[in-house]
């Protein structure tokens, strides 16, 4: 359901789909941005964090409708590295789970 | 009026990584610590130049995302801009990321202050393909935008013209024309609640009301306070606002808090849309080509490794061999300061000999290991300028959860000496930066752990006296095991006493990977450097004299010294025998005139080794010959006679020295210090240390440099020759069978220690509480010698080697850090049902 940019990242995306949690989609058929396998873009819907949390990723970027490109994951598997624009953000599984996403 | 000098204020603000720090530098001149990691400016920083109209003085605000009042940053930054009202502000800005950088330029714009725009890094952007047009951008936003580039010092002169004029406009342009975001559907609820708040007099004098309005629209809390302070009919304002994101909420399905976000979003996407000319079709950077390999999922660990291997390697192994070179010149210098000191007396020196040469000898030790710290610092410079600083922590912070710490606890440590080398001192000021409170303190309390440059000395000591043939491993052992030690303590803490502290996300931006400059690592690396040999010279100095005092008083008992002096007494009485009838007799009659001959005769020699060729060696020769015409044959002998003569002198030095070193034990021994450390074998010899190791231990405490200048003072056997400590602590270690299995307990114990005066003084700054000050000095204490104590009494019990002990403790310690690592954090517990919670309702 997402597209995939590059082909020969498509390999490497199913490696890296360890990445995202093992949840299930959401009901109204969104995800969250830790189910977006890596090389693949989405598009932020909503923030479900509050408060400092929520702020630190509007200024960051993460402001709905905002493309984001999921880059890679570090060695342990969080945090997780993804391309806003022109610049690279790191977050926290546990953030990104608060990010819900759509289809880019 | 425009002869007069006009003396400015401006502010430095920006997001961070945007390169303000240099910035800074390249406006004031002044030197400062840049780093490419996110946090490292908090404190303000304040400098200056002259232009042809005055004085004009910048000051560096903290590098923040936006002007919120969720975190420390951005609330100093923010009350700086509300407080000092500065007369314009420097904006920097990443050429390269202009969209989000441009959130901020619109808040700093809402305040309403005179905006310069220092378009920086356009070098950079251009090389990545995008090619910023200033003049439309100026134009757009109504204020003055110079391309700059800090690192190479371009756009200074047009930067610093720039704020001259625009401080000088101010006022001149009507504020109807002056750029603002327009908020769509919301905009009418600004301008009512502008209008508000308004009707206070004096707020509209000293606060940008529009500012406010979207501030209080956002809901944050700070602008609630300044209303409920300043307003007259507060509660009435801000039930109106109350109403007002209400019924906008119920309106348009989103919050006027996102909503103002979006559109702040949007005007900055048309912005760069018309200012920014995409010419390359690739988009990938260059360093996220380079991440590809060095961050590669299997790859990256190995050169994390790789990286702190090759400090290692560079700073303590060969940095070690160039201290051959240093000591050399630090003997002669001790050498030359004795000179002038009154002679040695026959058994006992006055204290204007000793205490000099004490804080001499103290001094040299410390500094005999600069070249190490010199090339340490500079290869961490590198890693902080470089950009890989910030993929450590990227690498790193899945380690750093598991134990309630966080990313951005990775400078902190590293600058507490990760890396073997550091200080805790700025490692806790570091701690400043983190955002989350439970992170930051338990950071605080485990900073100490790390391998700070006063540990050093006596670990590189201790190593190369007992660990000769496995010195990278040991090395290698020690660092990584303070990590391992501070990764339990602190999960230990944050799930028991730091249980219920507020925590905050790891949101990190990664930087670009820039090149180093030369002067920028050896300004830094001489920086650092300096502030160790400052330390040196102060606090060590000061704690020498007071162990001075605490190690020499009260002194032998009459009837030791009496006793000494009798059979000093019966050795001249043996050597003058030993030359009667001989030429030199006459000359040696006196007692005077021994000490005198004995005096040159090791002045003589001392000279002699010092003599690197064999014209140096003449020429001592010949200046002693000078100097001592009738003593000079007894120097060098060349007839049978003064020969002989000479080695009677020789075995008279050997016992004087003898006695001397008995002397001096046993003053120790009589002394303040060495009662206590007595005092407290009984419960330290579990854990293998003696009194003379309690003693450098205590002392210790006030500066962790001086233990190492405690031990070399009480392994004085020797000190006459000028030979290194290693050499005299090993002479003596093959006499009282000190094993290695004691040398690991000490540097364990040395690991867990609690930290120095300096450090639990930044613990009580940072953490604001007398009570966590005093946890950091008992709580390392206790912990630490009951592991000292279970290493040492089990390893003597199964007599194990010490390297087997060492590889031992580590799986150990390993383990019992991955079973905790393993279990959960309270705190995310927490918040998973606080959100689920949320969900349902």
């Amino acid at each position: 359901m997402f597209h995939c940019f590059r082909r020969g990242q498509k390999k490497l995306s199913r490696e890296c789909s360890d990445c995202g949690s093992d949840k299930g989609m959401l009901k109204d058929g969104n995800q969250v941005l830790t189910q977006v396998p890596k090389g693949c873009r989405c598009r932020i819907r909503r923030h479900m964090a509050h408060g400092a949390i929520r702020q630190r990723l509007l200024d960051l970027g993460f402001v709905p409708n905002a493309e984001v490109e999921m880059v890679r994951c570090a060695t342990l598997g969080d945090p997780l590295e993804m391309r806003l624009g022109d610049y690279y953000v790191t977050l926290r599984k546990r953030e990104a789970d608060l990010i819900e996403v759509q289809d880019a | 009026m425009s002869s007069e000098t006009k003396n400015i204020l401006i502010g430095l603000a920006g997001q961070q990584n945007a390169g303000k720090s240099t910035m800074f530098n390249m406006l004031t001149g002044a030197t400062q610590h840049i780093a490419n990691y996110p946090g490292v400016t908090i404190d303000k920083k304040v400098g200056s130049y002259r232009d042809d109209e005055g004085r004009v003085e910048i000051v560096d605000l903290p590098g923040t995302y936006s002007l919120t009042s969720y975190s420390l940053e951005e609330r100093v930054a923010r009350d700086f801009l509300l407080q000092e009202t500065p007369h314009a502000i420097v904006n920097v800005i990443d050429a390269s990321s202009l969209r989000r950088g441009l959130y901020f330029t619109f808040q700093v714009l809402e305040m309403s202050f005179p905006v310069v725009m220092a378009l920086n890094m356009v070098d950079v952007a251009e090389a990545n393909g995008r090619k910023v047009d200033h003049e439309k951008l100026s134009q757009l936003l109504g204020v003055k935008v110079i391309p700059t580039v800090g690192r190479k010092k371009r756009g200074k002169g047009e930067l610093r013209q720039a704020i001259r004029e625009t401080v000088n406009e101010k006022g001149s342009q009507d504020p109807g024309e002056r750029f603002q975001v327009f908020y769509e559907e919301l905009e009418e609820k600004v301008v009512a609640i502008t209008s508000l708040l308004g009707a206070s007099g004096t707020m509209s004098e000293t606060l940008p009301l529009r500012w406010l309005a979207v501030k209080l629209l956002e809901g944050d809390s700070e602008a609630r306070r300044i209303v409920q302070q300043q307003h007259q009919e507060a509660e009435a304002v801000l039930g109106s606002v109350d109403a007002a994101i209400q019924s906008f909420q119920d309106e348009m399905d989103i919050s006027p808090a996102d909503h103002i976000v979006s559109c702040r979003d949007r005007l900055a996407a048309s912005i760069v849309e018309q200012c920014v000319e995409v010419s390359a079709v690739h988009t990938v950077r260059t360093s996220e080509k380079i991440d590809r390999v060095l961050l590669h999922r299997g790859l990256a660990p190995i050169f994390l490794v790789l990286t702190v291997y090759l400090i290692y390697e560079l700073s303590i192994v060969q940095g070690y061999k160039l201290t051959f070179l240093t000591w050399p010149a630090l003997a002669w210098v001790r050498a030359t300061v004795a000179g002038f000191l009154p002679d040695p007396g026959l058994l006992q020196d006055t204290i204007l000999r000793t205490l000099p040469l004490w804080m001499m000898d103290s001094v040299n030790t410390l500094l005999n290991y600069v070249p190490v710290f010199l090339i340490l610092f500079a290869l961490i410079a590198i890693l902080e300028d470089s950009g890989y600083m910030a993929r450590i922590a990227f690498i790193l912070d899945r380690v750093f959860q598991s134990f309630g710490l966080h990313g951005q606890s990775t400078l902190p440590f590293i600058l507490g000496g990760v890396f073997t080398g550091g200080c805790a001192v700025p490692g806790i000021m570091a701690t400043k930066g983190i955002p989350d409170e439970r992170s930051r303190l338990a950071t605080i309390l485990t900073v100490p752990y790390m391998n700070c440059l006063a540990k050093i000395p006596l670990y590189t000591l201790l190593v190369n006296i007992y660990f000769t043939a496995h010195k990278s491993y040991v090395m290698l052992f020690i660092s990584t095991i303070t990590i391992i030690m501070a990764m339990i303590v602190a999960k230990l803490l944050t799930s028991t006493i730091l249980y219920g502290r507020e925590t905050a996300p790891f949101v990190m931006e990664m930087p670009n990977y820039h090149m180093p400059t030369m002067t920028g690592v050896l300004r830094r690396a001489f920086d650092r450097t300096w502030i160790y040999i400052k330390k040196v010279g102060t606090i060590v100095v000061a704690v020498a004299i007071c162990v001075y005092v605490l190690l020499q008083f009260p002194g032998l008992p009459e009837d030791r010294m009496a006793h000494y002096e009798q059979q000093m007494d019966g050795a001249i009485a043996g050597f003058q025998q030993d030359i009667q009838g001989t030429a030199y007799a006459d000359i040696l009659q006196h007692e005077d005139r021994i000490l005198q001959l004995l005096n040159i005769s090791a002045t003589y020699r001392e000279a002699k080794l010092a003599a690197s060729t064999q014209e140096a060696s003449r020429a001592v020769d010949v200046r002693y010959e000078a100097k001592h015409p009738e003593l000079f044959p007894l120097l060098r002998p060349r007839d049978a006679e003064a020969r002989s003569v000479s080695r009677s002198l020789r075995s008279l030095a050997n016992e004087r020295s003898n006695l001397r070193g008995q002397i001096r034990e046993e003053t120790i021994v009589h002394s303040y210090f060495g009662r206590v450390g007595r005092a407290l074998e009984p419960v330290t010899q579990y854990a293998g240390f003696d009194w003379k190791i309690n003693v450098a231990l205590i002392s210790s405490f006030a500066a962790r440099e001086s233990s190492v200048a405690t031990l070399g003072v009480l392994f004085q056997e020797g000190v006459d020759e000028n030979i290194t400590l290693e050499e005299r602590m090993e002479r003596e270690s093959e006499a009282g069978g000190r094993t290695p299995l004691h040398a690991l307990a000490l540097m364990l114990f040395f690991a867990l220690y609690p930290p120095c005066l300096a450090t639990t003084i930044m613990v009580k700054v940072q953490t604001g509480s007398y009570k966590w000050m005093l946890f950091s000095i008992a709580f390392p204490t206790v912990f630490g010698l009951a592991v000292v104590s279970g290493v040492f009494t089990l390893g003597s019990l199964f007599n194990v080697s010490g390297i087997q002990a060492m590889g031992i403790f580590y799986v150990a310690a390993l383990a019992t850090a991955i079973v905790l690592s393993l279990m959960e954090d309270p705190a995310w517990k927490r918040q998973r049902s606080n959100i689920v919670g949320t969900k349902e309702a």
